[in-house]
């Protein structure tokens, strides 16, 4: 008898703690199916039809902004980007104020971005709508996860059993965590590299292994990660000098020359050249998986909005209301 | 190059903890700059043809003296001493090596800086000169100097001299980031907003005098912090001239505890007090502050018992007009890297410690902490040996030191026991018989 997997049961993806193995791996499914459609020329689904995605970003952000504006439009929504200037902003009450104010306009989705870790999830609690984690603080950065896990999967054909190294600003990194949490759930052994001074303390507690010594930390791993030196959120310094950093942390032909031989290198983005990455191997078509990511976020974020619509429709189907209200009639 | 045999002399090693009586084939062989022989038996079928022989008769044969903390004039200070004049010093002084403070101008911050004192050293070809690195740039407490790379170069530590690391997180940064090349962080133990602008030890005497002074509490409360993150990073720690009872004792119980932790002083904590201070004596204001006697006396208890790994002359030359000033006023610092035996031999004399590991904080200890390959008599390393006559009287004359700067706080001081020769890679490079500005 085959075991179907549970329905995906999740009103908001606000972090990838907690989340089940099969939830991921639903997800990641569902963005392979939209790997393809993106590829086509036409490339649009009416799935999201009449819908409202509204981007809310407290922090400037070019690539995940645009890929789940992209992602939205490609299923057929209307989007409305909104970014917040940070200096404006009073913490607290005002992220309340905008999240009733929003919520008053009844959209479906809210893509959130906010530089306070759990500021998303403050603002998931006071809204009638899905909320999707667009990155908090140094929380977690779901989507980011995913679509790592999904370009490892697709160039590896499999998570489980793979020694990733996540190599950079630990301490500072949301996408640090949530793949530390995605990809031990899923059966692969995490490693992070940092110096000291980067490496967050009780982070092996989360289940990964800590390394300060990059050349011991990438032995003879799969896939490395490299983590952008997030100096904007350093309160004081972390990190003698770029130079300093460079000759210890950042990742050159040499230094992955102690992974396996077909390692795979991936970056979230925005790359600092010759700061935690050689160029000439950020530009390494066979070594590099930095633009697959790219592109597989878009995917991704229509798999989550895909799953995250069908919830809330069943939700409203349950409660016996019409489907769509103020936003528009489906269909 | 020649060899040198030193025969008929006591032997005394104590990273093996050896004490030799003078007797038949004992002594040492030094050729090419190492020692090729030393101890009993070592000089049995030599032939002394073309040989330089050093009769030690009535002499002490001990390792090179490793001084863990010297301030130098170069670059920028000049006026106050050069290397060159440092290490003519160190050498009548029994000093083979030495480790200067990075508190310089422009400060030792960059590769550049460490490549100075080394170029500098090899013209000079006398004492050794080993540096630290600031632990922060430009000594400012706030932004990490690049610990890697200059660990590379040869940094042997960081620190940020006579400043304090005040700031908590800083210090954090600093053990944890200076683990990863195991260097040592060398603190300059003073909590300074409590320390303030104090003039000397805080008490009867400084209220006396109408000094603002600088309580006890401040040092061993920056202490007990550090070793609170000493404790958190798993780091070495090191804490750079203590003073006092207190600092003695967290010392001790840290140490119980199995913390990676050390501590050097000076001699001018054991051998003199706040006392000495006297009229406004500029010539005692040193940092952290003279104390009590108490403290004193807490000093010489914790060399005795090994809770103070090193004595080191904290040697800083100061010129005239810095401190012919108002005490307030004058710079702080006293020299001593040319009376630091001595004034430790007093303590063998007064019999309050024993003459091996009194040596042994002079040489082996300190070598160890800064993973130098010094302060020892073994057969393949470097010939750098000093021959001492222990038991000689005379009286410290700040004018006769070798010194550029004369801010001694031992002029006139009656002492026994002297360096008769120091001999560095096998060469001799002092010798009390040929000095014609010696003391006798």
């Amino acid at each position: 008898m085959a075991f179907s997997m549970p329905e995906f049961g999740h009103r908001h993806i606000l972090g990838i703690a907690g989340m089940p193995p099969y939830d991921i791996t639903t997800i990641l499914d569902k963005a392979d199916e939209y790997v393809e459609l993106n590829r086509e020329a036409s490339g649009k689904s009416d799935l999201l039809a009449g819908r409202t995605v509204i981007n809310l970003f407290f922090e400037n952000s070019t690539r995940t902004l645009t890929s789940f504006e992209l992602a939205a439009k490609r299923l057929g929504a209307d989007t409305i980007n909104m970014t917040v200037a940070t200096s404006s902003v009073k913490k607290g009450e005002t992220l309340i104020d905008t999240a009733m104010t929003l919520n008053a306009m009844h959209p479906d989705f809210l893509v959130v971005r906010h530089q306070e870790s759990g500021a998303v999830e403050l603002l998931s609690q006071k809204v009638n709508c899905a909320v999707l984690n667009g990155g908090d603080g140094a929380h977690e950065h779901p989507t980011q996860a995913l679509l790592d896990a999904l370009t490892i999967r697709r160039r590896l054909g499999k998570i489980e059993g793979l020694t990733v190294a996540i190599c950079g600003d630990i301490a500072h990194s949301r996408v640090a965590r949530s793949n530390i949490h995605l990809l031990s759930a899923m059966g692969a052994q995490v490693r992070v590299i940092a110096p000291p001074t980067l490496l967050p303390s009780g982070i092996e507690e989360m289940g990964c292994t800590a390394y300060t010594d990059m050349r011991e930390g990438l032995k003879d791993a799969d896939i490395v990660m490299m983590l952008r030196l997030q100096m904007e959120r350093m309160q004081g310094q972390f990190v003698p000098s770029i130079r300093e950093y460079y000759h210890f942390y950042g990742l050159t032909y040499e230094k992955l020359g102690v992974a396996k031989p077909e390692a795979l290198v991936m970056h979230p983005g925005p790359m600092n050249r010759g700061v935690e990455i050689g160029s000439e191997l950020a530009d390494d078509i066979n070594r590099s998986a930095i633009l697959d990511q790219v592109e597989l976020g878009v995917a991704v974020r229509m798999a989550c909005l895909d799953l995250l619509h069908n919830v809330w429709q069943r939700e409203e189907h349950s409660k016996g209301k019409p489907d769509g209200d103020a936003t528009g009639t489906e269909g | 190059m020649k060899t040198t045999i030193v025969k008929n002399v006591r032997i005394i090693d104590p990273a093996t903890n050896t004490d030799l009586a003078p007797e038949k084939d004992s002594g040492l062989i030094a050729k090419n700059g190492m020692i090729t022989a030393v101890g009993k038996g070592a000089l049995k079928d030599i032939k002394e043809d073309g040989a330089v022989v050093i009769d030690g008769a009535g002499l002490i044969l001990a390792p090179g003296l490793v001084d863990m903390r010297v301030t130098v004039g170069e670059p920028g200070m000049a006026h106050k001493e050069t290397l060159a004049t440092g290490s003519a010093a160190a050498a009548a002084g029994g000093v083979t090596s030495m480790v200067c403070l990075p508190t310089t101008d422009p400060v030792i911050e960059d590769v550049a800086g460490l490549e100075f004192i080394a170029r500098k050293a090899r013209e000079i070809r006398g004492t050794k000169f080993y540096a630290y690195a600031a632990a922060t740039k430009g000594l400012g407490g706030k932004d990490l100097t690049e610990y890697g790379l200059l660990a590379e170069a040869g940094a042997l530590a960081f620190t940020d001299g006579a400043k304090a690391i005040g700031d908590a997180a800083v210090m954090r940064r600093a053990l944890s980031y200076a683990a990863q090349f195991n260097r040592l962080i060398i603190q300059h133990p003073e909590e300074p907003s409590l320390a303030g602008s104090g003039h000397m030890n805080g008490g009867e005497t400084a209220t006396r005098l109408g000094l603002k002074g600088i309580p006890r509490l401040a040092e061993v409360m920056m202490i007990e912090r550090d070793l609170r993150l000493v404790e958190m990073t798993g780091a070495r720690y090191h804490a750079g001239h203590i003073s006092t009872a207190q600092s003695v004792e967290a010392i001790r119980q840290a140490k119980a505890r199995g913390l990676p932790v050390s501590c050097d002083t000076a001699p001018h904590y054991f051998a003199l007090s706040e006392f000495d201070v006297g009229d406004y004596r500029t010539f005692a204001k040193v940092s952290p502050p003279l104390r009590t006697d108490e403290d004193r006396e807490a000093i010489i208890d914790g060399i005795a018992d090994g809770t103070i790994d090193a004595i080191a002359s904290d040697h800083m030359p100061e010129d005239q007009d810095s401190k012919r000033q108002p005490f307030a006023q004058a710079a702080i610092g006293v020299i001593g890297v040319e009376t630091m035996l001595p004034i430790a031999l007093e303590l063998v004399h007064k019999e309050r410690i024993d003459l091996i590991p009194l040596i042994a904080a002079m040489t082996s200890r300190p070598a160890d902490l800064l993973g130098l390959p010094a302060g020892r008599l073994a057969v393949g390393s470097a010939a750098d040996f000093i021959l001492i006559d222990h038991q000689r009287a005379w009286k410290i004359e700040a004018q006769q030191l070798k010194s550029k700067a004369k801010n001694s706080a031992f002029d006139k001081r009656p002492v026994q026991g002297w360096v008769e020769r120091t001999v560095i890679d096998g060469r001799t490079v002092y010798e009390r018989a040929t000095d014609l500005r010696a003391v006798a």
